[in-house]
């Protein structure tokens, strides 16, 4: 059941402030079809804090959300 | 993509927004809106709509800036009395904003240059200080189908309506022709509370924007009034006319000629 999960794009955010970090996530989804996946790498802190409340409001689901060695959190979004 | 970083983050207020967001913004950005006036209304109206990106603005007036003007038509400021109102104001929306298209037009809109004027346009606000232009910009936007929006000042007042021609009610279902001169005063007679100016302004560019967007519930088939003094909001609900002589079953009015010598020979 435990399969990979193909991430389409990848989006580093890393030092990106909000809300341009969810600007930058929103052209990102704006660019995939729907059921893609799009990998978006979050600030630990208000990034990560306010990023993905934001992107479920848009009907967007989230895969995972994984702290990295580095603080930051890799967070996966499917497009709705 | 067709906005730089610079871009997305000049417009990063709108595209965070749930109902605009990047689609949204370029509805925006591909949007053309005539302003009727660079007075009191068309002044904010034309600041907002360019600081939101409208692609394309065109803003008619024949006037000069005067120092009387200075309250309340913030587009203009002490350096430009005597100045054409259409420059003075494209420039500042241009200073506001270097990426949208600006189109100053310098003429005086009558029966007989009206309609090809507004038909290049998505939506129009009528920004006039006088009965005969007002309906006249009515009329004209009915027969070219161009949605607008209306919108009066005076003293404490303002009141507004947005118009979808055949859709909705026009502003001559509800009044059905121009007081005879003199019976209302305008501005100039009458003064009127400058800061009222950009409260009535900025809701007709916020009329503008939701037509664009396609999104919430535009200020249609109601007036909005208001009175500043006491600062009391009112909603009258109002309908279309089937015997409305411009937009109803059977118009009577199927030319803009009437108006036109009241219109033309207005002069502030
Ligand atoms: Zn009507």
């Amino acid at each position: 059941m435990d399969q990979p999960i193909e991430i389409t794009t990848t989006k580093n955010l890393r030092g990106v402030s909000c809300p341009m970090n969810l600007v930058y996530t929103k052209v990102a989804l704006a660019a995939l079809k729907s059921g893609q996946v799009l990998e978006i790498i979050l600030d630990n802190g208000a990034p990560i804090n306010n990023v993905p409340g934001s992107v479920l409001k848009e009907n967007h689901e989230i895969l995972e959300k994984k702290q990295l060695p580095d603080g930051a959190w890799s967070v996966l979004v499917r497009k709705a | 993509m067709r906005y730089s970083e610079t871009q997305l983050e000049r417009y990063s207020r709108h595209i965070i927004l749930q109902e605009v967001g990047l689609e949204g913004q370029e509805k925006i950005s591909d949007a053309r809106v005539l302003i009727i006036g660079a007075g009191g209304l068309g002044a904010p109206a034309a600041l907002y709509l360019a600081a939101a990106g409208v692609g394309t603005i065109g803003i008619v007036d024949n006037d000069r800036v005067d120092i009387s003007n200075l309250q309340r038509q913030i587009a203009h400021f002490t350096e430009d009395v005597g100045r054409e109102k259409v420059v003075s104001a494209s420039a500042k929306m241009r200073a506001i904003n270097p990426d949208i298209t600006v189109q100053p037009l310098e003429m005086l809109l009558c029966a007989d240059n009206i309609r090809g004027v507004i038909r290049d346009y998505d939506f129009v606000i009528d920004g006039t200080d006088n009965f005969p232009t007002k309906f006249l910009v009515n009329d004209a936007c009915v027969m070219e189908n161009i949605p607008f929006s209306h919108g009066g000042i005076l003293r404490f007042d303002g009141q507004t309506m947005t118009v979808l021609p055949g859709r909705s009610a026009c502003y001559r279902c509800i009044f059905r022709q121009p007081p005879p001169p003199d019976a209302v005063p305008t501005c100039s007679q009458a003064g009127v509370l400058g800061a009222i100016a950009g409260m009535l302004g900025t809701i007709q560019a916020a009329e503008a924007l939701k037509h664009i967007l396609g999104i919430g519930q535009l200020l249609t088939d109601s007036l909005l009034t208001f009175n500043a003094a006491a600062m009391n909001f009112r909603k009258i609900p109002l309908q279309r006319q089937a015997d409305c002589p411009v937009c109803g079953s059977n118009p009577t009015i199927t030319e803009l000629v009437d108006y036109a010598q009241a219109a033309c020979a207005m002069k502030h």
